[in-house]
């Protein structure tokens, strides 16, 4: 059991948990995730290590309620226990002294790759953060990763923060403005949504900049034995809970990773349809 | 006893020559539930059965049996009604006879060896549902903890909890060790719970045999992945004096032809976790994990896996279930109950058919298998015939669901976060046969990590081996 010493609502969708997990905060390194089983019955929940404190023995994770185990999972409270903990999962990033890093995260981007940027910029890097989302509200966490950031660039959909646009844009926006400087990424870290981690990946072959993404395929166990998470990776399969879950962005078989994710959308909508019916609508308001 | 005991008669003209059945739940009613399909012996059919034996001078069915199990001996207190002495007899080199009676492959160990099977038209002694039948007639008695020696001080870890973990770690607490259990999982067994479907192994046994190792004072620590969450290096700083390394093979083998990341094609692991460590047959009625299933379920391979894989389909709700099986069916690894009990739920058999290609829709679902048509040739290094293409012979059988069930590699976690721990190209660990140690000092292993899929009994073997061999070094440890 895993007792939870803190959570906070972040956003209406989105909330920060604080496990007390020593051994795992011992251990963890930016890239690694966690798996999460909340109760009897529940499911294992892949979850990324947004900060993690190893005096205190705490792990910080970020998550954004999407169907029933995030919801069930936002319904625990400080002093509630997480019934299953295991990490740390995934091989961590690979950090060293790159020069200039960008990173390109959307979505629940900051949370994701907070410790990537926290860790490249110990190595010597400088580091350009380019985050994006819908709107201002989801850009959660923001001064966290700033820390560690040369420079903070933003985009929303709406326009409501940064850019109007897509982090797409931002890259492409840095990437000539850095040229103009003569300089240039000497790598692309990206993580989020898969589908802009494509388009990401399709700017950085263009210009011929190494890519580095964070994938997130459904997983199960976590631990290399189902073969739920594979990858195509340069033709070739891979698991990305123990061979990732970072690849060389510009040899994933993007499209099929794409279509393994959508594999249980019926399923998914029992699940939570049946979990609200019971529960209410969750969130922060439920 | 009102009753006279029994008496030994060593003629086989006055045997039976089939085995006593056993009866067992109808495939069109069985087919719709999870629960165990044979019902086991009663006392009386185990006596009946008992009295078949030819109380041999030589023991042909005892050199079969990897663990060396005394079976005339337990067949004898069959049939004088000594039960207890039975399971004793038992107990004394087997401590989980309730899963080997249901999961060994008797017909190729002892009962292969049995000289009551060795004439034509001759079934032999059915050692394993007397075995069975001993291991349940105790456990319907309420089992007893072995006793423990006196604490010896020593520290000992154990990884994976599976059947070769869960023996070294009963022997090695039984002669009073302090003995830590780590699991990657949220619940032990390794196989046992995430495998072996609950229709051939009920979790109830799973879960006592469990519980006696946590009376006899062993502590089972879940979510721990030895690799990642502690190094073998901190288990030793940690104060363990020796590390048995029982992590099993749980890498999936795939075939490596066109198609096998479409949607709905599974490895037989995910399947089966899904469907039994998950529960994902109680959907969205107390497990939230579900399993995609479609109206035709074509599973590829022939041993127990594929086997478990084709008839938990039928069980979730399939209407057609295939196994397709590129050599014949007498070479299908599997045991042969579990090919008897999926023909007759209506397991559909392609056998001499070679998978060619997994074929999609649009949408990347899977929709059907192109398979070769084959015919046996000569036989190969394993000593099975090897299927030969015929030329032009192809054909597609559509599905929905896939499920590749060809094998499994020894799980390379530990290897890969441990360099100077030898194992061979294939993946196994290196081990010392004679006593399961491997390149490290003090680290021991055993089961399907080291020899790559094999069975149950053969891993407890294992870990039985190691167990005496790691209690040596500890001892002699300063
Ligand atoms: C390595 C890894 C790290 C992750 N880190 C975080 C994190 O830090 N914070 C966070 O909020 N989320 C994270 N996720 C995603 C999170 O695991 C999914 O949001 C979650 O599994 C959805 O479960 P659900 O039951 O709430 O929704 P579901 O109803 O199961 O899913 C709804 C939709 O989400 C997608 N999805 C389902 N399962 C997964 C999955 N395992 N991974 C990705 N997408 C999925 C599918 O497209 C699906 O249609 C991570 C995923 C992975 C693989
Ligand atoms: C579906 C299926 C059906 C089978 N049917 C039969 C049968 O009928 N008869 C028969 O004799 N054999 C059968 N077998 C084979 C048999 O189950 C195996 O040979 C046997 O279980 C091997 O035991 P083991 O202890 O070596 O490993 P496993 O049973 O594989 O257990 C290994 C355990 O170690 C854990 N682990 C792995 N890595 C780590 C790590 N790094 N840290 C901590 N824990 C870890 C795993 O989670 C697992 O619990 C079957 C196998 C399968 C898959
Ligand atoms: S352990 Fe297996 S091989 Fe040995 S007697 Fe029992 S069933 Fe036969
Ligand atoms: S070989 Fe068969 S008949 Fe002979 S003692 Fe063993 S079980 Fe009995
Ligand atoms: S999640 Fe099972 S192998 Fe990666």
């Amino acid at each position: 059991m895993f007792e939870i010493v803190k959570k906070e609502w972040l956003h209406e969708v989105i909330f920060l948990i604080e496990i007390k997990a020593p051994q795992i905060a011992k251990k963890i390194r930016a890239g690694n995730f966690l798996v999460l089983r909340m109760r009897e019955g529940a499911e294992r929940l892949p979850i990324t290590v947004a900060e993690f404190d190893r005096k205190k023995g705490t792990l910080t994770c970020i998550i954004q309620v999407i169907g029933q185990s995030t919801k069930l999972l936002s319904t625990l409270e400080k002093g509630d226990f997480i019934q299953d903990v295991v990490g740390p999962l995934g091989k961590p990033t690979e950090v060293e002294k790159y020069g200039i890093v960008g990173i390109v995260s959307g979505g629940l981007g900051i949370p994701l790759a907070n410790l990537v940027a926290k860790e490249m910029k110990e190595a010597g890097n400088t580091v350009i953060g380019m985050v994006g989302a819908r709107t201002e509200d989801l850009l959660v966490w923001e001064d966290e990763m700033s820390q560690y950031c040369e420079e903070m660039r933003y985009c929303t959909d709406d326009g409501s923060k940064g850019l109007k646009g897509f982090t797409t844009h931002l890259l492409e926006n840095a990437i000539e403005e850095l040229k103009k400087e003569g300089k240039k990424f000497d790598v692309i870290f990206t993580v989020g949504p898969t589908i802009m981690m494509k388009f990401v990946t399709q700017i950085t072959k263009k210009h011929n900049i190494p890519t580095i993404a964070s994938l997130n395929p459904i997983m199960v166990d976590g631990t290399g034995m189902c073969g739920a998470c594979r990858v195509t990776i340069d033709g070739k399969i891979q698991f990305a809970c123990v061979d990732g879950p970072e690849f060389d962005a510009h040899k994933v078989d993007f499209d099929e990773l794409l279509n393994r994710l959508d594999q249980y959308k019926k399923y998914e909508k029992t699940a939570l349809d049946k979990y609200n019916k019971e529960h209410g609508c969750g969130g922060k308001h439920k | 006893m009102t009753e006279e005991p029994k008496k030994r008669v060593h003629k086989r003209s006055e045997k039976t020559p089939k085995k006593t059945s056993m009866k067992e739940q109808k495939p069109m009613d069985r087919i719709k539930n999870y629960l165990e399909v044979p019902f086991g012996y009663t006392e009386a059919e185990a006596v009946l059965e008992a009295e078949r034996c030819l109380h041999c001078r030589r023991a042909f069915c005892q050199e079969g049996c990897p663990v060396d199990i005394n079976i005339p001996g337990f067949i004898d207190a069959i049939l004088q009604k000594d039960f207890k002495n039975g399971i004793k007899i038992i107990k004394e080199t087997n401590v989980l006879p309730a899963i080997c009676g249901r999961v060994c492959p008797q017909e190729s160990q002892c009962e292969a060896a049995c000289l009551l099977g060795k004439k034509e038209g001759w079934e032999p002694v059915a050692i394993g549902r007397l075995e069975r039948f001993l291991a349940d007639w105790e456990r319907e008695r309420g089992r007893t903890t072995p006793e423990v020696a006196k604490s010896t001080g020593k520290k000992i870890a154990i990884v994976g909890s599976g059947p070769a973990g869960l023996v070294a770690a009963a022997d090695l607490a039984r002669l009073g060790h302090k003995v830590t259990l780590f699991e990657a999982f949220h619940k032990g067994g390794g196989v046992l719970i995430y495998g072996i479907p609950e229709f051939r192994l009920p979790k109830a046994i799973l879960a006592e045999e469990i519980e006696t190792l946590e009376q006899m004072g062993v502590e089972i620590k879940y979510n721990t992945v030895i690799g990642l969450t502690y190094s073998l290096d901190d288990l030793f700083e940690m104060g363990y004096d020796s590390i048995f390394l029982g992590t099993g093979a749980g890498l999936p083998r795939y075939l490596g032809i066109p198609g096998e990341s479409l949607n709905g094609v599974y490895f037989a692991n995910e399947f089966l976790t899904r469907a039994n460590l998950m529960e994902a047959y109680k959907f969205p009625d107390g497990s939230d994990t579900p399993v995609n299933i479609g109206k035709k379920v074509v599973t590829i391979g022939a041993g127990n896996v594929a086997m478990d894989c084709a008839r938990t389909a039928l069980r979730l709700g399939a209407e057609k279930s295939y196994i397709v099986y590129r050599r014949s069916i007498a070479e299908a690894p599997a045991r042969g109950e579990e090919i008897h009990h999926a023909q007759d739920e209506g397991v559909d058999f392609n056998c001499l058919s070679s998978p060619l290609g997994i074929m999609g829709d649009e949408k990347n679902n899977v929709i059907g298998l192109e398979c070769q048509e084959c015919e046996l040739g000569e036989p190969d290094e394993s000593g099975r015939c090897r299927p030969l293409p015929i030329d032009g012979a192809c054909f597609d059988i559509e599905c929905d669901t896939l499920i590749i069930a060809i094998g499994q590699r020894p799980n390379p976690l530990i290897a890969r976060n441990t360099p100077e721990l030898e194992t061979h190209k294939w993946g196994g660990v290196i081990v010392n046969e004679e006593t399961g140690e491997t390149s490290i000092p003090g680290v021991y292993a055993g089961g399907d990590i080291v020899t790559g899929a094999a069975t149950v009994i053969l891993a407890m073997g294992a870990g039985r081996t190691a167990a005496i061999a790691m209690h040596e070094y500890v001892m002699n440890k300063k």
